[in-house]
């Protein structure tokens, strides 16, 4: 699953290090580092985590499965 | 309905939107776009192959060995149902006709586009040196696949040339996997360009502390292989010589415009200059009306900061911009948003969060205004003329919001201390917020509302 932070908006509250520990860790005092690429299986976890952030910083995606029809040209 | 309107109405249903330079502002545009009900056609034009993907990672969690190089691709907030043109550089616009001209030959006709094309790594500037096997620049998910995999290959020693954010988080990461590290800069510290002399002392002893050998005030002259074309050694300007085994070409960017270069629009190697609505301007700096531009590649005049052009080359003003450019797209001028947001960067380096609000380089002075520079938990503000103009915080984020809201005020610099004495993790507390009428007599504008359709600007008139 994809997953963005805000982090210009993050304020290190560390909600979602708690919630989701496998994807999201303090690093230091407050900065954040995430695994934008989570396993599926932590799927509960990650929503909880963005659910719980106080300031919504946490997007995760809205879709399933492939949504584009992409034309490469390049390989 | 007025005619206006009735136009406005048909481009929405049946328009046709394209967008070059399918990233971060790219996609947010479009999201945005089919956000406002534009049920047109969208064209997404990218040179890269990859569906959008996120970039400051690639610094970080992908140097860590954490995450691999392809998994930043950036979460859809909603279908765009577009098509897209990816692995497809653009190579010119031709505005008498609207249309965009590809490298494969084609022509995609429009009636309104964006350009979101960014910035590209600035190169090695001597070619057959940037091409030595461990020379590297991290911009793109394979410049970073190729680090990652160079780092975790136990080099001897990292040089890193140029120190600033993207230089020192790899310096800080190197150090993290206890590998060896030479950073040189030609400034007199770390991240000085960006921060001014007094962040960059703190950031040079940062270094120091986590055991970076730390070159300030020299270049490197000459990256030096051996007969297998493998980089090997760096010979400075002080006639000093590092061996090392990998190089970071770590000195900024180039704004991706030359594809624009007969196009008739102001372009220059500080981006395309538009207006705070997002549309570009032409050569003789009239603005257009279908051409728009946001991201790390627009320069756009901010009221707060006397009407000057300013490029920011920061993840949250390209996502703000896309959102005001797609609104701005799809609706009369009467309904357009200016782009009003302060600047907001951060960076995370040997352990300490860094972010600023404002433009620290729009300043002539700084005071440490909280906390304590030796725990490195502070915040630095900036003043330009009186007024405060940004801030930076070391590991103490969560006062940033407090200093983006003196900024848009106009707040006088120094700011009053918002919790004197006070240890520096104390809880936040509200602060008075002083309006308008009492703020600084320099200032001729202050930024008042929150939503980007109530930001305005009220000049202030002592
Ligand atoms: C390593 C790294 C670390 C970073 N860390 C931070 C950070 O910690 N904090 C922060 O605030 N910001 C950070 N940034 C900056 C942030 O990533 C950028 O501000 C953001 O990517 C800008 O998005 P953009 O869409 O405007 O431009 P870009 O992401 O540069 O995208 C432009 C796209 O256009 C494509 N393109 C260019 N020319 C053409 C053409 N002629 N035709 C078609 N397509 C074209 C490019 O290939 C690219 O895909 C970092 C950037 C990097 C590289
Ligand atoms: S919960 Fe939100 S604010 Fe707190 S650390 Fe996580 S992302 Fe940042």
């Amino acid at each position: 699953m994809r997953v963005v932070v805000d982090l210009s908006r993050c304020q290190g509250y560390a909600q979602c290090a708690f919630l989701a520990p496998d994807a999201f860790r303090m690093h230091g005092e407050e900065a954040l580092m995430y695994d934008p690429n989570p396993d599926d299986s932590q799927r509960d976890q990650v929503l909880r985590a963005a659910a719980a952030c106080p300031i919504q910083a946490i997007l995760v995606e809205q879709l399933e499965g492939p949504a584009m029809t992409v034309e490469a040209r390049r390989s | 309905m007025t005619s206006r309107v009735e136009a406005l109405q048909t481009f929405k249903r049946d328009g046709r939107i394209v967008i070059v330079g399918a990233s971060l502002a790219g996609l947010r545009a479009a999201e945005s776009l089919r956000d406002e009900g534009f049920t047109g056609s969208l064209t997404m034009i990218g040179d890269e192959t990859a569906e959008p993907y996120d970039r400051p990672p690639l610094s970080k969690q992908v140097l860590t060995g954490w995450v691999p190089a392809t998994g930043t691709t950036l979460p859809r907030r909603r279908d765009v149902d577009a098509q897209w043109l990816l692995g497809t550089p653009a190579t010119g616009l031709d505005l008498a006709d609207n249309v965009v001209r590809l490298a494969d030959g084609r022509e995609v006709p429009f009636d309104r586009m964006l350009i979101s094309t960014g910035v590209r790594a600035r190169p090695w500037p001597v070619a057959a040196e940037a091409a030595l096997t461990g020379v590297f620049v991290v911009r793109t998910r394979e410049d970073a696949e190729g680090l990652q995999q160079a780092i975790a290959a136990g080099p001897k020693r990292v040089l890193i040339i140029g120190a600033g954010f993207t230089g020192s988080e790899i310096a800080s990461i190197c150090r993290e996997r206890d590998i060896a590290v030479t950073v040189a800069e030609l400034g007199s510290g770390p991240l000085v360009g960006a921060l001014g002399a007094m962040i960059g002392e703190i950031a040079a002893d940062m270094q120091l502390a986590n055991g970076v050998d730390l070159r300030c005030g020299v270049k490197v002259t000459q990256l030096e292989g051996d007969a297998q074309g493998r980089f090997r050694r760096a010979h400075f300007s002080d006639g000093s010589t590092v061996d090392a085994d990998v190089a970071v070409v770590a000195l900024g960017g180039i704004r991706n415009t030359e594809w624009l270069r007969d196009s008739g629009l102001a372009i220059g190697p500080w981006g395309v200059a538009c207006d705070s609505g997002c549309r570009a301007f032409d050569l003789n700096g009239l603005v257009t009306d279908d051409i728009f531009v946001a991201g790390d590649v627009a320069r756009c005049p901010h009221p707060i900061y006397e009407y000057r052009f300013i490029s920011l080359e920061h993840w949250a003003n390209a996502v703000e911009q896309a959102e005001i450019a797609a609104h701005n797209m799809v609706n009369l001028q009467a309904d357009r948003w200016p782009h009003l947001a302060i600047p907001t960067f951060w960076s995370i380096q040997f352990g300490v969060n860094i972010k600023s609000v404002g433009v620290p380089t729009f300043a002539d002075e700084v005071i440490v205004a909280q906390g304590s520079v030796s725990e490195h938990r502070f915040v630095a503000a900036y003043g330009y003329k009186g007024r405060v103009t940004a801030a930076v915080t070391f590991n103490n984020a969560k006062w940033l919001d407090h200093y983006r809201k003196l900024i848009e005020a106009a707040a006088p610099f120094p700011p009053a201390q918002p919790t004197p004495d006070q240890p520096a993790d104390a809880k936040p507390m509200p602060v008075d917020f002083p309006g308008p009428l009492l703020l600084s007599q320099d200032a001729t504008v202050v930024v008042t509302g929150h939503d980007p359709s109530e930001r305005r600007v009220t000049a202030v008139r002592p």
